[in-house]
């Protein structure tokens, strides 16, 4: 399967009043058509920032600066998204690379009905006329499971709940139909019960349509439910990148092993009294990020002459399982 | 005032608040039910679990509890006291034996005051004369029973990670050593690796301080490890409460069995069935007749439109407001 979606040696760099910060480094993956690619990490990791990136949405140089490639197999060849002038940008954003963000609410325009702004998508990508674009906009609505989509498509944001805003948006999202759609914790405000029907729905659009998905999510259940392979980043590096259900089963980099620990569990509340497992400190300010590898003064395993020296690589140890860590060999054990 | 040991230390009757809505223009007028009906009692040094979902009321439960919000209507017992209808002045000398601990570590800390002027803000407020000295040694005490180091107190909020400045919202609502502490959504905000640090340091001091506690809280899993008992709210109401291992082992309510089941879980062995409740919380405007979760039930029957059931006795300390009594629930863990 060819990548739809590659990224290479990908690195953002903001400046900012003390210096420079790097929210990024050396960030590579890619993405095939019709697969779901978790991103994990905590605040700070570089999760969202990575999705910018590759939408373009990062403050123009001096004040950001993006280095790397971005390769999209688009509609008409292969382009290279850090190199296309915004004018051609505009046309891949919200077409065939589309996106979805947390809080519906202030991503939808309050005073206009969600028919109409779902229709402004259809009309900026597909042409056609205003009437064609409405009735396009109702099937799109019916598409992600809105009942009664012809009267909800003349409501206004405020008048539909959390989960049904985030179907309009997943629905305006779809108007151009994209290859790729990034979602960044798009459950994440959501109710449980509903975050259940939001994915379920991400999966059934997938299945139907094929577009591929990269989900940017800070929790692990989340990503056990919707991803085929998952990235872990901590510190503004990927650290971790296999197969969901490897990733769950046998993670390497103890990072991952302590995130996947520290999901408080249900079976808790069989031990009564019992503390749970956590990771000592904090992750650290993106500003004094230690200089080798960036998890060695939380880390359990780590050895100061080794861990607190180089800055380790990612190492390929599977078909498809890739690790930033000097001592998985003996973790794997 | 004499306490008897038995008695409870929060003692909540048939607690209601009601929220007009509309406005005098529109002529349009209303009543929100936020919370109604909610009994429930917290016994000394035990945690009762809150959960429900955004707009089931459990974070007004815990604000009217505190007095924070006048109740409709209902009766809240503390320390072996009515202060249901106690005036502002009356409540301060209460007050310091109930605190309360915010969701968001970043908006709850003046970003102006050192960390030694948030703490110290209590004591002050309430009126404990003691010499400055003393009062940064119950400062630099708070600090570390937070697992904070004592320098700390001269820094500010900006320099602290979330985890920390949580912390230090916990450390300020233990300075007047209270006996109940309301926390609401305490540990949310959190990045994971922290919240269990957190999760446990309040597990620590709830056995070295013989806190009593109101943990609020939409995750089950993190309510599942602290509380000793577990209320579940639906649309303002209690729907089911039972001791932490038997709301887990054996849910008796619907709503509960679906909240179980929709929670994501990393392990796939637990994921066979998965119930998906249709629709979306109702308006709390116009609130189904009968249940609330009728509509989205998938075990509703014509008669749950007719009442709006009573919380009965489901098992020992077990109670649940369902008129099925025919139901096999499937539970999240099995008894051991």
């Amino acid at each position: 399967m060819s990548a739809l979606l590659d990224v290479e040696d990908l690195a953002v760099r903001f400046r900012s009043d003390s210096g420079e910060v790097t929210a990024l480094e050396g960030v590579s993956f890619s993405v095939a058509a019709g697969e779901t690619l978790a991103i994990v990490g905590e605040s700070s990791s570089g999760k969202s920032v990575s999705a910018l990136a590759i939408m373009r949405l990062l403050p123009p140089a001096p004040a950001c600066r993006v280095t790397g490639r971005i390769r999209f197999q688009g509609r008409d060849g292969p382009i290279s998204l850090l190199d296309l002038p915004e004018r051609a940008m505009v046309a891949v954003r919200g077409g065939e690379i589309a996106m979805i963000f947390q809080e519906p609410m202030t991503s939808l325009n309050p005073v206009h009905m969600i028919g109409r702004q779902i229709a402004e998508a259809v009309l900026a990508h597909e042409g056609g006329g205003k009437t064609a674009a409405l009735r396009r906009a109702i099937e799109l609505l019916d598409l992600v499971g809105i009942p009664d989509a012809a009267r909800r498509a003349e409501s206004y944001p405020h008048q539909l709940s959390g989960g049904m805003r985030q179907r309009a948006m997943i629905a305006m999202a779809l108007a151009s139909r994209p290859k790729l759609l990034i979602a960044d914790e798009p459950t994440t405000a959501l109710d449980v019960t509903v975050q259940a029907q939001i994915l379920d729905l991400l999966r059934r659009l997938q299945a139907e349509t094929g577009l591929a998905i990269i989900f940017i999510t800070h929790n692990l259940g989340v990503v056990a439910e919707i991803a085929d392979r998952t990235l872990v980043m901590y510190s503004g590096q990927v650290v971790e990148e296999a197969p969901t259900a490897s990733l769950l089963a046998a993670p390497l980099m103890p990072y991952t092993r302590g995130l996947l620990n520290s999901v408080p569990r249900l079976e808790a509340a069989l031990r009564p009294g019992q503390r749970l497992p956590a990771i000592a400190g904090n992750v650290p300010d993106p500003r004094h990020r230690p200089a080798a590898c960036t998890f060695q003064p939380r880390c359990d395993w780590a050895q100061p002459d080794i861990c607190g020296v180089t800055r380790p690589g990612m190492e390929r140890v599977a078909e498809a399982h890739l690790v930033r860590c000097a001592r998985w060999r003996e973790i794997a054990v | 005032m004499t306490v008897t040991v038995t008695a409870p230390l929060l003692d909540v009757q048939d607690l209601a608040k009601h929220f007009p809505v509309g406005s005098p223009l529109s002529g349009k007028r209303g009543i929100v039910r936020g919370v109604d009906g909610v009994s429930f009692t917290i016994g000394r040094g035990e945690v009762l679990g809150l959960v429900g979902e955004s707009g089931s009321g459990k974070t007004t439960v815990g604000r009217t509890v505190l007095r924070l919000q006048d109740p409709t209507a209902g009766a809240i017992r503390f320390r072996g006291q009515d202060i249901t209808h106690l005036s502002r002045r009356a409540l301060r000398p209460v007050r310091q034996h109930m605190q309360l601990v915010f969701q968001d570590p970043y908006a709850s800390l003046n970003p102006r005051m050192s960390v030694e002027s948030i703490l110290s803000a209590p004591l002050i407020i309430h009126g404990e004369k003691m010499a400055r000295g003393e009062r940064r040694a119950r400062v630099e005490e708070a600090l570390q029973l937070v697992g904070l180091f004592p320098a700390a107190a001269d820094r500010y909020p900006h320099e602290f990670s979330g985890g920390q400045r949580q912390r230090i919202g916990i450390a300020r609502a233990l300075m007047l050593r209270p006996e109940l502490l309301v926390a609401d959504e305490a540990v949310s905000a959190l990045d994971v690796s922290v919240q269990a640090q957190v999760i446990n340091l309040l597990m620590d001091l709830r056995e070295q301080l013989q806190l009593s506690m109101l943990f609020i809280a939409h995750d089950l899993a993190v309510v599942g490890a602290i509380s000793d008992r577990v209320a579940v709210m639906y649309l303002g109401r209690i729907v089911e409460v039972a001791p932490t291992a038997a709301l887990f082992t054996g849910p008796r309510h619907p709503y509960t069995e679906a909240l179980f089941s929709a929670a994501p879980d990393t392990d796939p062995a637990r994921r066979p069935q998965r119930i998906v409740l249709k629709g979306d919380l109702p308006s709390p405007l116009s609130p189904p007749s009968g249940c609330a979760f009728r509509m989205r039930c998938p075990y509703a029957v014509s008669a749950c439109a007719d009442d709006q059931p009573a919380l009965r006795v489901a098992g020992p300390g077990h109670f649940k407001a369902c008129i099925r009594d025919d139901l096999t629930l499937s539970a999240p863990l099995k008894v051991r």
